[in-house]
């Protein structure tokens, strides 16, 4: 039990430092950071109920006001903003992420973590996201998908070094795993 | 650990936090529903008198938190602008600007101690048992002890490259950093345990 809490609470912080390694802006004001590598880590190596209660615990602690999202954010206005789709996929993304991991777990290797990553962290991600900011900005569906059309080579890039940090993390480490 | 509430002094700031987060969640609820440029634009001068009753200090401090918005709000006007929407345009742009500033504003007069304590309430409401909701404490102490310890050996992990090699750290440093952090979270476990444990959810 209480290495289940600490490392929730382990990745909830890492996720948090992910998030303020120097990123770089969209035009569409949307910060790009290694967040989202935290995010996908998460589920790949703890699996799918810690990976998704540790980015729960990071969300929580975001919006009570400590400034833990990309770009120094934090508080509630992110959570009402045009990110909130994004924000609320986080957790389904770790959780995907995870469950796809674990599954393929026996096989080894970094191929098939990459594309759990890819699968939660961009493909479950980004449908959240994008529905959010239909929502939001009131506009169709496909436009908002063309919004985010430019995180999506990032986000690949950061799936493949999920892929390869999750191989070698379980490689070293082989009971993380367990819960 | 900083926190983003504001240090000016505004009557907000001796509101209850739970009232307060509930009239922000109806007012912005409510004003989803609001199809009316009119409205739209009034309600927006509301909640700029909103802040400029903290102050003007206050009401520019709000104002820099909420300029990053500006780039957004400018897209989406744009893009209504562009297919000859421009009412449904300002109509979103206001509802975007009215959810985000009065979240914005809940979170610049709200200790996060109080937010905490709103958070701890809701839990015990639902039904969440004391020993669960006193590990959810554990763990939120927890991540305020492991972001500076992160942000420390990080550091250390990067000044020991550059000690080693002419060329940039980058991604390398990922896999040593997670192993760093998962030992010391081991640590951590291991050191509760010794001291007791947590105790087990009924």
């Amino acid at each position: 039990m209480e290495r289940n809490i600490t490392l929730i609470a382990l990745f909830a912080a890492l996720i948090a430092a992910l998030a303020m390694l120097p990123k770089f802006m969209l035009a569409s004001g949307v910060p790009i950071t290694a967040q989202s590598l935290g995010i996908m880590l998460a589920g790949t190596l703890l699996g799918p109920k810690r990976g998704a209660l540790a980015v729960l615990l990071y969300l929580g602690l975001a919006a009570v006001g400590l400034p833990i999202l990309a770009g120094g954010k934090g508080g509630l206005a992110p959570f009402m903003g045009i990110t909130a789709g994004y924000l609320a996929g986080f957790v389904a993304a770790a959780f995907v992420a995870g469950l796809l991991a674990q599954k393929w777990r026996e096989k080894g290797g970094a191929i098939l973590p990459a594309l759990a990553a890819f699968i939660g962290g961009i493909v479950v991600l980004h449908a959240f996201g994008i529905v959010g900011m239909a929502a939001y900005a009131d506009v169709s569906l496909a436009a908002a998908s063309v919004w985010a059309v430019p995180f999506l080579i990032g986000d690949a890039i950061k799936a493949v070094l999920a892929g390869l940090i999750t191989q070698a993390v379980m490689r070293a480490r082989p009971g993380l795993a367990k819960a | 650990m900083i926190s983003l509430t504001s240090e000016t002094r505004t009557p907000y700031h001796s509101w209850r936090a739970g009232p307060k987060l509930a009239a922000m969640c109806l007012f912005t609820l409510g004003f989803f529903f609001v199809d009316s440029a009119i409205w739209a634009a009034l309600v927006l001068v509301f909640v700029a008198g909103l802040y400029l009753l903290g102050g003007m200090r206050f009401a520019r401090e709000g104002l820099r938190n909420l300029r990053p918005m500006l780039w957004i709000c400018g897209l989406i006007f744009g893009w209504h602008l562009y297919r000859g929407e421009p009412l449904p345009g300002f109509i979103a742009v206001a509802k975007l600007t009215v959810a985000v500033s009065l979240a914005n504003l809940v979170t610049m007069t709200t200790q996060l101690a109080a937010l905490l304590e709103v958070l701890e309430r809701a839990m015990k409401r639902i039904g969440i048992s004391a020993a669960l909701r006193g590990r959810v404490a554990l763990a939120i102490a927890l991540v305020i002890r492991f972001i500076p310890v992160l942000g420390e050996k990080g550091g250390y992990l990067a000044q020991a490259w550059r000690a080693r090699s002419p060329k940039r750290a980058g991604w390398r440093l990922f896999f040593p950093f997670a192993l760093i952090a998962i030992d010391d979270a081991e640590q951590v476990a291991d050191a509760i345990r010794a001291r007791g444990g947590v105790t087990e959810a009924e």
